[in-house]
C-alpha cells in the first residue's frame, strides 16, 4: 500500500458509521480536515494513533481507522504523552475538546505544550459541553447562556491559542469550521511540526449552544447562522495586524499564530541517552 | 553476570526489581515516602535506554504509563496514598482496557495527607475497591527489603500475564529500611510476557479472549493491528456497545480471568506452625513485628504461628480457609483500624476465633502488642471480632 495515494475517505473506519454527532454538528467538519490533513502528510497509517478524552469531540477517535485509544476525561494528553515517548516513530493526534482540554485537562495541556512533546493537538471548540447536555465550558462566552449558566455566564474565557504559546508550544494555529480548507492546511503544518502542535477549531454545536444563544447568532442559533458567525468574527493574522485594539475587540484571530520550532522532547530525551552512552 | 548480595533501601531494592524486571518507562510524582523509586528510576533508566518522565501530577503518570504501556513498552509508576487517590480512576481505566502497568503505593498514614513520613497500612481496601465499578484487582505486600526487589518483578510478571494494573503494596517502614538483598542473575530471573496475537491484523480482534486463559491477546500499537482502545464497555471488537449480554460478559470475564488465576497469583508465607494452636495473620511491615511477638511466644512455650499473605488480593481464600481448621484462634495484626480482618472474618466464617490487633499511630505496630493479644487470646483495641468455633 502506497500511504501517497490514500484519499481522506480511506481513513475512514466506515462501519462505524453513523457518528454520533447531531444535525449541524462542526465537529465532523474538523474531523474531516483532520484527515485531510494526515493523507495530505502521506503518513502511514499504521504509524498514526490518535488520542482522544471524553466528550462529543473525542468520538471523533472511534471513526478513523488507525490505533485509536479513547481515554478518561481530560487526561488524553498524558497518555499520549506517554504512547509518543515510548515509540517516538509514531505520529500521535489528540483529538480533544474545550471542556475535556481547558477545564478538567488544563494542567496536561500546560505542561506537554511546556516540554514540547511531539504531539498535534486539535481542539474541536464548540464552547459548550455537549455530550452533557450544554453545560458552560472554559471557552463559553461571557453573557451567553448554558444549562449551568442559565443568567449568562458570567466567567471571562480562555484562549486556547495563547495558553499554549505561553506555556511554550511551538506551533499554535486558529481556525474555524467556516474556514475548513484553511483548517486543513494548518492541522497538516501541525503535524509536521516536530513539537508541541495546537489547534484550536471553533466549531459550532447547535443544539446545545445555538439554540440557547440565538441572539449572539443574530436571531438564529442553527448551524447556518453559527457558520455566518464564524465568518463575521474570525480575522486573518494579516488583516488582525491592521486593525486597532477596538476594531479587534469582539474578533478573534484566524490562522498561523505560532511557529518556532525547537527540538522536541524526544529528541532532547535521545541526546541525554546518547551522553550517558546508551541507545534505544 | 554472578548474582551478587547488596546492602540497599526498600524503594532502591523496588527500581532495582523493575529495571530487572524489564520495565523500561517510568512516569511519577514527588511523593513521600515513594520517592527514591523515582529518584533511582531517573538515574537507570536512561542506562538501559528506557524513558522517565516526571509528570505534572499522579493522574498524568499513571496515564502516561498505559500510554506506554500500549506502545509495547514495560510501564511503572510509584506513589503514596495521595497519589494513590488521584490514580484511581486510570486504574479503573488500566482494568477496563487490560492495559498491563504496575502500581507501587508506599503506604503512609492517612486519611488526606495524613503522616507523609511515618507508616501506615490503611490502603489495603482501597487496593482492592479504590476505583469504581466492579474489577479485578491483584496487589502483592512485601515485608523485607529483598521482597521489594522479588515482589516488583512477579508485579511486572502478573501485570503482564493477566493484562491488568498489578499494585504493590508497602510501607514507609519498608520502603525505607535497609538490608542485605541477593540479586540473582538474568539467568535466575522468570520473565513473563504479555500475550501477543499471532494472527494478522485483518483477523485480530482486540479483545476477543483466550479460551483458556480469559486473557484477550493484546497489540503493540503501531505494529499495523489499528485497534481501539476505550474505557466504555466494549465487545471483542473494543468499540463501545451498551448492550447487556456484552456487558455482563465483558465485566464478568475481567473479574473471571484473575479469579482462575488464583493458583498462579496467590503466595503465602508461614512460618512457625508446626502444631500451632494460635495464628497470627500478618502482612508488610506488620509482619515483621507479628514474626518477632511468634518467636518470643513460641520461646514462652505458646504454639503460634505466622500466617503472612504475600499476595492480599486476590485474597488468600482457601488458605485462610485451611489455616482456619487447624487452629483455634487467627489474630490479624496490622496498622490500620481492622481492614483485611474483616476479609478474614469472612473467609474463616466461625470456623476459628478471630481477634483483631488493629493500631493505627503512625509507628510500626509493636511486637509486644501482638504478643499480649498471643497471651491473652483476645483482641486489643479498637476493633475486636471473637467468634469462636461452635
Amino acid at each position: 500500500m502506497n500511504p501517497d495515494v490514500l484519499e481522506y475517505t480511506e481513513l475512514v473506519r466506515e462501519e462505524r458509521l453513523p457518528h454520533i454527532w447531531c444535525p449541524g454538528c462542526g465537529n465532523g467538519i474538523v474531523l474531516q480536515a483532520v484527515l485531510r490533513a494526515v493523507a495530505k502528510c502521506g503518513l502511514d497509517p499504521n504509524k498514526v494513533a490518535v488520542v482522544s478524552g471524553i466528550g462529543c469531540s473525542s468520538r471523533a477517535a472511534l471513526y478513523v481507522d488507525f490505533d485509536t485509544l479513547h481515554t478518561t476525561h481530560g487526561r488524553a494528553i498524558a497518555f499520549a504523552t506517554g504512547l509518543k515517548l515510548a515509540k517516538p516513530e509514531l505520529t500521535v493526534l489528540v483529538l480533544t475538546g474545550d471542556g475535556d482540554c481547558a477545564a478538567i485537562g488544563g494542567n496536561h495541556l500546560i505542561h506537554a505544550a511546556r516540554r514540547n512533546i511531539d504531539l498535534t493537538v486539535v481542539v474541536f471548540n464548540n464552547s459548550v459541553y455537549g455530550m452533557t447536555s450544554g453545560q458552560h465550558s472554559p471557552t463559553t462566552a461571557p453573557g451567553s447562556t448554558a444549562t449551568t449558566a442559565p443568567y449568562g455566564s458570567i466567567e471571562p474565557t480562555f484562549d486556547l491559542c495563547r495558553l499554549a504559546e505561553a506555556a511554550g508550544a511551538t506551533y499554535v494555529a486558529r481556525s474555524t469550521t467556516y474556514h475548513a480548507t484553511q483548517m486543513a492546511s494548518l492541522i497538516e503544518r501541525a503535524i509536521k511540526n516536530k513539537g508541541f502542535s495546537l489547534v484550536d477549531c471553533i466549531s459550532a454545536c447547535p443544539t446545545y449552544y445555538g439554540r440557547r444563544n440565538r441572539e449572539m447568532f443574530g436571531g438564529s442559533g442553527d448551524a447556518v447562522a453559527m457558520m455566518k458567525w464564524q465568518k463575521d468574527h474570525a480575522v486573518s493574522v494579516s488583516a488582525a495586524r491592521q486593525m486597532s485594539p477596538e476594531e479587534l475587540k469582539d474578533k478573534f484571530v484566524i490562522g498561523e499564530l505560532v511557529n518556532r520550532p525547537a527540538p522536541d522532547f524526544s529528541t532532547l530525551y535521545q541526546d541525554m541517552l546518547e551522553a550517558v552512552g546508551s541507545s534505544r | 553476570m554472578p548474582s551478587e548480595v547488596r546492602f540497599l533501601q526498600g524503594n532502591e531494592a523496588c527500581a532495582e526489581g523493575a529495571i530487572a524486571a524489564g520495565v523500561r518507562f517510568y512516569a511519577g510524582y514527588p511523593i513521600t515516602p515513594s520517592s527514591e523509586i523515582a529518584e533511582e528510576m531517573a538515574a537507570k533508566l536512561p542506562k538501559v535506554g528506557g524513558v522517565f518522565i516526571q509528570m505534572e501530577d499522579e493522574i498524568g503518570s499513571i496515564a502516561a504509563c498505559i500510554g506506554a504501556s500500549l506502545a509495547g513498552v514495560k510501564a511503572m509508576t510509584a506513589t503514596s496514598g495521595p497519589g494513590f487517590s488521584l490514580m484511581q480512576e486510570n486504574i479503573g481505566y488500566a482494568c477496563m482496557a487490560e492495559v498491563p502497568c504496575v502500581v507501587v503505593n508506599v503506604m503512609r498514614g492517612g486519611p488526606s495527607t495524613g503522616l507523609p513520613t511515618l507508616p501506615a497500612q490503611g490502603d489495603v481496601m482501597q487496593a482492592r475497591w479504590g476505583t469504581h465499578g466492579d474489577h479485578p484487582a491483584i496487589a502483592v505486600c512485601p515485608w523485607s527489603v529483598e521482597e521489594m526487589f522479588t515482589l516488583t518483578i512477579r508485579a511486572v510478571n502478573l501485570s503482564e500475564r493477566y493484562r491488568t494494573p498489578v499494585v504493590l503494596l508497602s510501607d514507609e517502614v519498608v520502603a525505607h529500611m535497609r538490608e542485605k538483598v541477593r540479586i540473582p542473575t538474568p539467568e535466575e530471573i522468570e520473565i513473563w510476557e504479555r500475550p501477543r496475537p499471532t494472527c494478522p491484523p485483518e483477523q485480530y480482534r482486540p479483545y476477543e479472549p483466550d479460551p483458556v486463559t480469559d486473557v484477550p491477546p493484546m497489540a503493540d500499537f503501531g505494529d499495523g493491528y489499528r485497534y481501539n482502545v476505550t474505557g466504555l464497555v466494549h465487545d471483542e471488537t473494543g468499540f463501545a456497545t451498551i448492550s447487556p449480554a456484552k456487558t455482563s460478559a465483558l465485566v464478568e470475564r475481567l473479574v473471571r480471568k484473575v479469579e482462575k488465576a488464583r493458583c498462579d497469583i496467590v503466595q503465602v508465607d508461614t512460618r512457625h506452625m508446626e502444631k500451632a494452636r494460635l495464628a497470627v495473620f500478618a502482612y508488610g511491615c506488620a509482619a515483621r513485628a507479628a514474626l518477632r511477638a511468634v518467636r518470643d511466644a513460641r520461646a514462652m512455650g505458646v504454639p503460634v504461628g505466622l500466617f503472612r499473605p504475600i499476595t492480599l488480593w486476590p485474597f488468600p481464600e482457601a488458605e485462610v480457609r485451611a489455616l482456619a481448621s487447624d487452629v483455634d484462634a487467627i489474630i490479624v495484626a496490622e496498622m490500620n483500624l481492622g481492614q483485611m480482618v474483616m476479609e478474614v472474618e469472612r473467609v474463616v466464617a466461625g470456623r476459628c476465633a478471630v481477634v483483631s490487633v488493629a493500631e493505627c499511630t503512625g509507628e510500626l505496630v509493636k511486637p509486644q502488642h501482638i504478643l499480649q493479644s498471643i497471651l491473652q487470646g483476645t483482641g486489643s483495641r479498637p476493633v475486636t471480632f471473637v467468634r469462636k468455633a461452635s
